[in-house]
């Protein structure tokens, strides 16, 4: 379902979104600070409440752990991660979900129009209407993200709780958050905020500290503060993401040409009516005042 | 806590030991970060393992579980010889310059006084120094006498060197040193530093010594009393503080009276004893405020007892039940299982039946088979709960626990459906003594009952069988008043009420007779309305000014902060008096200035203490009076001849341990804690069980409660036991795999989770290791719950000398791949 309240800034498989410019919306962000988490899972929760999904099936296998990755009905994951590391031992948790690249690969992939969306503040969400389960948008993001549901034949991400961000309200996880570790606010202040976390955090010792605010995707609206900021794999996350190759040329070469093709079509399927004319159902034969009337 | 939660975030250093708050208190614990962020506070932990909280802390050093008092002697050590304290603060606020008795002595693991025969010390060989003149208290200001209390903790604390620590604890030396070197950081007037701990520390033979060493370190440094200082116990449940306030153990009456002893026959004996008089010619006069214990009880019997209390009766203190002896909850068991009593040499019976509310004595307490033995001897048990919990259905526990057959077991259990906490109003007490309303949010379920109906109803219908058949001592039961609106279901904020106290006749005003300061029937507003001669009642004096005639004050929600430092005080209600801080008087020195102006606690201005409301008396001028009112001479104690188990903390391994004591092998126990004696008490030792076993709390699951819940399981689905990666290779346990943990008790199977945040101890020249228990399941989860071993078949049979609270958190174990 998509928010009528928000414009639509790019939408899949379509070549502009909606985007009036009568009014402009800053782009939103979450901005997650990894050295404040103390992995309590009140956020992982306070998603699966909200969006109404329900409890998955877990198993103890050696890990704090829910689940070993984000599931349709999971949308939401704490990864716990140990480390040693020349100061000692760091238990690193980090926040998985959907970032909302600036430029979503998900959305690039997508072949059925209007299945995923990127909102004129930059959330980007799957319309389940319009999904039809083809799953390339696996193919198209870098973090390993969108799943598809079974159940619905649908996929599934996080939202950023664009239902609650259109009418004024932070997203679930941000609300819930005990130790104040998620904040939301418009991305340009989430950068500030998150550079004088950081620049705390160079002093404190972190000489590494850094957000991890990935230009291969020409940002996300979701920013991650890592204390170990030159191992971003430490954390589970890609060093250089960026949008897969194969699914650039589909989106900036192929798909222009499939285009052209349909184009091509159109133009034969009229040119084969005017040479032709019209082509009956039934055969040249057949009484058409038995039919009823359509 | 003697600060509060949202104080927390006034702190420069927070020492974080004998808990782990961010996995336990994750709410709270969001002060620890606001600290941090915008004070630049550092988090140190200390642990025995690296957990949630050191996760996100500054710096983390590891500990041997059970050695806290080494590791907390050797900080105070390390102050005293660098000069890292807050000097004017430890002459003027505590003991350190009384002189101590030349009886008190300590000798290789003893305290002088000690009576081997049975097991206790005898106090008053630790008495204070009196002066021959005066019969006042002996002082040396200089603290240069080897008598006072500061010279005999220098020698007391000069064995643990920073090399002892590390040999003990197993805490590398540099990492000690860097942990003292920030702690004591806060040992000035310019920096304040907090302590926090829970049951990491309360749960040991030595708890109480180990908070004795906080309290004392913290003085050292000048941090009690003070915007971001303190010792700050987090408490376990929502309102566990609340239980502890009005009575919830057998040796305390409501606000921390003491039960009375058998052979306290008369309330004139019972006052005698229970109201510490002063030494004279103290370092200035103490207001040594229980002496005003004679109110606080005789309002209390009014309360109870309501005209049936009167002069002439002694206001009914003969009703009040005596106790012969200790009734802490591993004696109860103990009788409970011997089926008899031992504090009366086994002559008289043990008990016959047992009520409990809220409670599931089977996964709480240690020992599980010695619990479920216990309960197996009873005739009857009444379990009122909101779900079918272990205790209820002891009886068909899995054999390993030892449970006889059922067809042998005679009990009759019933079970009572009780109201969950949003099912019912009332007031929950937290961890800063803040007392908060709480609105009822849905009705309970079915026949669920809430439980001030559970209990009027079982008292409504005692009572009339006494008023019908008669009994033993009926008095006791038929004096009592209830004169709620609902008899069958009493009103809470009636009970508020009640607590709260009010006038029964006018009472006059002490300064001018012709005036009165209550009416008859009104609320009273602070402690000193309170009156001993029957013309005020109150349930519990401690809770004074919880319910006055402006309204119930424990439902107010303004977050008004004229401080600015997070005191919030027409937030709910804090006890004492709505004070914010305990012992405020010490955040000031001796003219009345804050130590750090930036961070006030009270300050004289001339004709008052201004601030958060002070603990001294209000227009009572610096110098007067000492600042800690409720010790009888005024000041803080860096010694304390009062406890079980010695005036200064010692090193004791726990009962159960896999090294000796290398301060004094011939006393390697605290000598003071009792151990039990039954079949079922048995103890590991360490050849057979060579490593140490902990228990705790997981942040996603409450207690033995959430296995019921969906939602809950599938964040932390089972049991499990932490193993650190070296001994897991050695025993060739692979993360994942099936592990069997056993002790002298019992034994628990479940998932090894092979970890890195586990380590190996170095004790002197053996290697140590320890595993980690989590504790939220049980065998009764109902249908869809998550079933799984009880922690506690592990547990022994051992406590604290002075609270008797049991040893949790270390024991011996081995460990088998199962």
């Amino acid at each position: 379902m998509t928010v009528q309240s928000l414009e639509i800034r790019r939408s899949s498989a379509s070549v502009w979104g909606s985007l009036s410019g009568a009014r402009t919306v800053p782009t939103v962000s979450k901005y997650i600070d990894t050295t404040t988490c103390i992995g309590c899972k009140a956020c992982e929760v306070a998603c699966q409440e909200w969006n109404d999904l329900r409890p998955v099936a877990t198993e103890q296998v050696g890990t704090y752990q829910t689940l070993p990755t984000l599931d349709a009905q999971y949308w939401n994951l704490i990864r716990f991660n140990e480390r040693d590391f020349e100061g000692g031992l760091a238990w690193l948790m980090r926040k998985d979900q959907c970032m909302h690249c600036d430029e979503p690969g998900c959305l690039a992939a997508c072949p059925a129009p209007g299945a995923i969306v990127q909102y004129s503040n930059g959330i980007v969400d799957v319309n389940p209407d319009q999904c039809i389960g083809c799953r390339y948008c696996e193919t198209g993001c870098p973090f390993d993200v969108p799943r598809f549901s079974r159940t619905t034949g649908k996929m599934a991400k996080c939202t950023l709780c664009v239902d609650r961000v259109s009418v004024g309200l932070e997203p679930a996880c941000v609300k819930a958050c005990p130790t104040g570790c998620l904040h939301f606010g418009t991305k340009e202040d989430m950068l500030v905020m998150a550079h004088i976390r950081v620049d705390q955090l160079k002093k404190d010792g972190f000489a590494q500290a850094a957000l991890y605010d990935p230009a291969g995707v020409n940002g996300t609206s979701v920013v991650t503060i890592l204390a170990h900021g030159d191992h971003p794999e430490w954390y589970g996350l890609p060093a250089n993401p960026h949008v897969p190759i194969l699914v650039k040329v589909w989106k900036k070469f192929l798909r222009p040409f499939g285009g052209i093709a349909i184009i091509g079509a159109v133009f034969g399927v009229v040119a084969h009516y005017m040479r032709h004319g019209p082509k009956s159902a039934f055969g040249a034969d057949q009484d058409d005042s038995n039919l009823p009337l359509a | 806590m003697t600060n509060g939660w949202v104080d927390i975030k006034n702190a420069d250093v927070i020492l974080a030991m004998g808990g782990n708050p961010a996995e336990n208190h994750p709410c709270g614990f969001k002060w620890f970060i606001e600290a941090k962020k915008t004070r630049g506070a550092k988090i140190v932990v200390v642990d025995p393992r690296f957990t949630r909280t050191a996760a996100v802390a500054d710096f983390y050093c590891p500990i041997r579980p059970g050695t806290d008092v080494v590791f907390l002697l050797g900080i105070m050590r390390y102050a005293i010889e660098t000069g890292r304290f807050h000097e004017d603060y430890v002459k003027l606020h505590t003991n350190a310059p009384y002189l101590v008795g030349e009886k008190f002595g300590f000798d290789d693991g003893l305290f002088t006084g000690f009576d081997e025969a049975s097991g206790t010390y005898d106090k008053k060989e630790w008495a204070y120094e009196a002066d021959a003149k005066s019969h006042g208290y002996s002082l040396d200001h200089t603290l240069q006498d080897p008598r006072c209390v500061f010279q005999l903790l220098k020698k007391h604390v000069d064995r643990y060197t920073p090399e002892m620590v590390e040999k003990i604890c197993g805490s590398p030396k540099d990492k000690f040193l860097k942990v003292a070197e920030i702690v004591t950081s806060t040992g000035n007037a310019q920096r304040c530093g907090t302590v926090t701990y829970a049951l990491g520390w309360t749960q040991h033979s030595t708890g109480v010594q180990m908070i004795r060493c906080a309290a004392m370190l913290q003085l050292m440094l000048g941090n009690v009393g003070r915007p971001g200082g303190g010792v700050n116990a987090f408490r376990g449940h929502s309102n566990i503080q609340g239980a502890t306030d009005i009575a919830g153990t057998f040796e305390i009456l409501p606000g921390y009276l003491k039960t009375p002893a058998s052979q306290l026959q008369t309330l004139a004996d019972y006052l005698k004893d229970a109201t510490p008089t002063t030494l004279n010619g103290a370092q200035w006069p103490s207001m040594n405020y229980w002496t005003n214990y004679p109110k606080f009880i005789v309002s209390l019997l009014k309360a109870q007892y309501g005209a049936n209390s009167t002069k002439e009766n002694d206001w009914g203190y003969a009703w009040l039940p005596k106790i012969d002896g200790n009734h802490s909850w591993m004696y109860i068991f103990d009788d409970m299982y011997r089926g008899s009593s031992t504090r009366a040499g086994g002559k008289e019976p043990g008990p016959e039946g047992l009520i409990t509310f809220g409670m599931n004595p089977v996964g709480i307490g240690p020992n599980v088979p010695k619990m479920i033995g216990a309960l197996s001897k009873l005739k009857w048990l009444v379990v009122v709960e909101n779900y079918e919990i272990e205790t209820a259905t002891f009886w068909k526990a899995p054999r390993d626990y030892g449970t006889a057959d059922a067809s042998k077991i005679q009990t009759e259990v019933y079970q009572l459906p009780a109201s969950g906490f949003a099912e019912k109003d009332g007031t929950f007490i937290n961890s800063a003594r803040w007392m908060q309303w709480k609105w009822k949010a849905i009705d309970p379920p079915g026949n669920a009952k809430t439980d001030q109906a559970i209990m009027a109803r079982i008292f409504l219908a005692v009572r009339d069988l006494y008023k019908k058949e008669g009994g033993a001592l009926p008095e006791q039961v038929l004096n009592v008043t209830w004169s709620y609106t609902n008899p069958a279901e009493p009103d809470l904020t009636e009970v508020l009420k009640e607590i709260n106290g009010k006038a029964l006749a006018d009472i006059p005003d002490p300064k001018d007779k012709t005036k009165t300061i209550r009416l008859a029937g009104q609320q009273v507003e602070n402690f000193g309305q309170l009156q001993d001669d029957g013309t005020t009642m109150c349930g519990n004096w401690l809770h004074i000014g919880v319910f006055t005639d402006a309204g119930n004050n424990a439902a107010r929600r303004s977050t008004a902060d004229p401080t600015g430092l997070g005191m919030y005080p027409q937030w709910g209600f804090a006890w004492p008096a709505n004070r914010r801080i305990m012992y405020n008087r010490a955040s000031a020195d001796a003219e009345g200035k804050a130590w750090d102006p930036s961070r006030p606690g009270i300050v004289w201005n001339g004709k008052l203490w201004v601030g958060d409301v002070p603990d001294i008396k209000p227009d009572s001028p610096p110098g007067e009076f000492g600042a800690f009112i409720m010790n009888a001479e005024g000041v803080a104690r860096l010694y304390a001849p009062a406890l079980a188990d010695g005036p200064f903390p010692e090193h004791y391994e726990a009962i159960e341990s896999p090294v000796d004591n290398l301060l004094h092998p011939k006393v390697p126990t605290n000598p003071v804690a009792k151990r039990f004696s039954t079949d079922k008490d048995v103890y590991g030792k360490r050849e057979e069980f060579p490593i140490i076993g902990t228990t705790y709390r997981l942040t996603e699951h409450y207690h033995y409660w959430t296995k019921h819940t969906q939602v809950l399981n599938q964040l932390q689905p089972g049991f499990f036991v932490e193993i650190p990666e070296g001994l897991a290779k050695e025993k060739g346990i692979a993360n994942g795999s099936q592990v069997r943990v056993t002790s002298a008790r019992g034994s628990v199977q479940g998932v090894a989770m092979v970890t890195k945040r586990l380590h190996p101890f170095k004790v002197g020249d053996k290697q140590v290791w320890e595993v980690g228990i989590p504790l939220h399941w049980g065998y009764a989860a109902g249908a869809t719950g998550h079933t799984g071993p009880l922690a506690n078949h592990l547990t022994p049979s051992a406590m604290d000398a002075n609270t008797w609270t049991p040893e949790y958190k270390t024991f011996l174990v081995k460990l088998e791949k199962a």
